[in-house]
């Protein structure tokens, strides 16, 4: 009875180390690089960013002339801008520490807070810029001590409700935005250790 | 000797050991001195504060007002830099307690010029404040670092040409006594048991109140459903919550329900920083005690029962006051509903909800949410009746508050011209 226990505990812990053994392996099989992940997550937020801005704002504000956005959107009964729709996701995320961080910047901002600031957002912001947003830019930064995967991606004028907001605004630096233009770039960052 | 007298100091020990006052670093700031003896209302076992203690109790307020510079600014990596000049990420940093030799109005123990940090360029983007100084920014009824609801730009845009009294200058109409269209309980329908004598004044007072128009009968305070089925003689703030939660919930986070709210005795005038009314010291804090329990009469409420305690300068000088000859005529019918000014009015406003898309008033009773900064009290007060600059400028007056806005306010403001330039400038650039 005894060596029957023996065996039977020792098939276990075999079994438990195999099993551990095949999961790190798995693990290690489909583990994704941080540019293969902030890809993705940049996919989701740039599609539900282009369909707030076309289909929820663009639509009701500038087309069906029903609801209009304001920077303000609580006291006049408002939609919050796709620009306002993003960063309060983006403080969501934040404070869930979710094991990421996100921002929306621009060489051309209307909150002086949202230019670039460290020397990746100022190297990532000019890249996207100069080439029109055909490409992405990627690089590790140390921020506060700590290493950071950080891409940026350019933000570009998806309906006619983002060049008006811009160009009127009194706070803009830039008024002469079209369709298609570069007005930013969303920053993705990824801690790295 | 020594072990007597070592003795005696370890009996002195043990006999106050209940006494937390000993432990008392330094004295408490004047918002949390009710509670200074319940140290793990703030302190985590040995001797830490977390953000987590400060939201217990502010954090509604702050997602409320839309905090302008919330936590999640600062855990940002992008804002790591800015974290070295100053430690944002803890309320701690800025608001440390049991330091009265540092702390500054709202309870600020850094230094007042702290936005200097991160907005040091500011004139780069904005002219006008070239040269202003930094010490400024929030003194001047112009920022405020976490509630700037009544201090942005549009909002004082909307509102820079208003009289300094509107022509319709009334307060949110509150909601009918009674949701039901049953004709008002009767004495005669009261429904204590017999063993319960019930005083005839009791009883009159009851049935010409607002609990007999609205189908409450005494079981429903006395022998509340789910309780015990004894009869409840001074039933407490939690009896009235199962009818006015929003209110209680208020009282509670309050200045005159946060020691409840901690687990503490009720709060006192005795105990009370302000000067109050010494034949007042008997009293205690409970909703009874300035809602009288049969008649519940809130007219009672907004005036006379603050002024049996409340002493200090402002205070007095309500009566015979501008607001105050409102508030009488209104009382006498000389004047429309809404349109007299009582403590209530300032300090325990009537707040309009949406719930469900319908338009509901509450009477807000955590007087704390708009008193300080003065400001504060813009939106959920002042503007009701006044416009903007008249009222901004007289909360900044301290004078004037003093004497219970007995005047005129001595100074304007700078922050309205300030905008209204800009706006100006922004239509000659584009006309």
């Amino acid at each position: 009875m005894k060596n029957t226990l023996l065996i039977t505990g020792g098939l276990l812990l075999a079994g438990a180390v195999l099993s551990l053994h095949t999961g790190c392996s798995k693990a290690k099989a489909t583990g994704i690089s941080p540019k293969v992940m902030a890809d993705a997550l940049h996919a989701v937020m740039e599609s539900d960013r282009t369909v707030y801005t076309r289909n929820v704002v663009n639509r009701l504000q500038n087309e069906e002339n029903v609801i209009k956005a304001s920077e303000h959107w609580k006291d006049e009964k408002a939609l919050p801008l796709p620009a306002q729709m993003f960063r309060m996701g983006a403080e969501m995320v934040q404070s869930k520490n979710a094991g990421f961080t996100y921002s929306l910047l621009s060489p051309w901002p209307v909150n002086k807070q949202n230019a670039p600031k460290t020397d990746a957002e100022k190297a990532g912001l000019d890249f996207i810029v100069a080439n029109e947003g055909t490409e992405n830019y990627y690089t590790e930064e140390t921020l506060g001590g700590k290493k950071y995967f950080t891409a940026v991606y350019a933000d570009v004028a998806v309906a006619k409700a983002c060049i008006t907001c811009h160009n009127d605004h009194k706070d803009s630096p830039r008024t002469d935005f079209k369709m298609g233009d570069v007005m930013g770039g969303v920053v993705i960052r990824i801690p790295t250790e | 000797m020594l072990f007597l007298g070592a003795g005696l100091s370890l009996g002195f020990r043990i006999q106050k050991a209940d006494d937390r006052s000993l432990f008392l670093p330094g004295q408490t700031t004047a918002g949390h001195y009710q509670i200074e003896l319940r140290c793990d209302a703030c302190h985590a076992p040995f001797g830490g504060v977390t953000n987590d203690a400060c939201n217990k109790c502010h954090g509604a307020e702050l997602a409320a007002v839309d905090d302008a510079h919330p936590l999640s600014k600062f855990t940002d990596p992008r804002n790591a830099g800015r974290l070295e000049s100053i430690d944002a990420l803890h309320c701690a940093t800025c608001h440390r307690e049991h330091q009265p030799e540092i702390t500054r109005p709202m309870g600020l123990t850094q230094p007042v010029d702290y936005c200097f940090h991160c907005h040091e360029d500011i004139a780069e983007d904005r002219p006008s404040h070239a040269g202003l100084a930094f010490t400024t920014c929030a003194t001047a009824g112009c920022h405020n670092y976490h509630d700037n609801s009544a201090l942005y730009e549009a909002f004082i845009l909307k509102h820079l040409d208003e009289p300094d009294v509107k022509p319709a200058a009334v307060r949110p109409a509150r909601l009918a006594r009674s949701s039901s269209s049953a004709p008002p309980l009767t004495a005669a329908q009261r429904d204590e048991p017999r063993v319960v004598h019930a005083e005839p004044l009791l009883v009159d007072q009851w049935e010409h109140s607002g609990h007999a128009a609205a189908d409450v009968n005494c079981s429903a305070c006395h022998q509340p459903p789910g309780g015990d089925p004894a009869w409840l003689g001074q039933p407490g703030h939690n009896t009235c919550a199962q009818c006015h939660d929003f209110e209680v919930e208020g009282f509670l986070a309050g200045r005159h329900g946060m020691r409840l709210a901690a687990g503490l005795s009720a709060m006192s005038p005795t105990a009370a920083r302000l000067p109050m009314d010494p034949q007042s010291g008997h009293r205690t804090l409970s909703c009874s005690s300035c809602h009288d329990a049969h008649s519940v009469d809130t007219r009672t409420a907004a005036v006379d029962s603050c002024l049996k305690c409340h002493a200090d300068d402002h205070a007095k000088a309500y009566v015979g006051s501008e607001h105050h000859r409102l508030w009488r005529r209104e009382l006498n019918g000389l004047a429309p509903p809404g349109s007299g000014v009582s403590c209530a009015t300032c300090h325990l406003p009537r707040e309009v909800h949406r719930e469900n898309g319908e338009q509901v008033v509450r009477v807000q009773h955590n007087q704390n949410l708009n008193l300080r900064p003065a400001e504060k009290m813009l939106r959920s007060v002042c503007l009701d009746c006044h416009g903007y600059a008249f009222a901004l400028d007289a909360l900044a007056d301290p004078n004037l508050v003093q004497v219970n806005f007995r005047g005129t306010p001595a100074h304007h403001l700078e922050t309205i011209e300030m905008v209204r330039r800009r706006q100006s400038g922004e239509k000659q650039k584009n006309p």
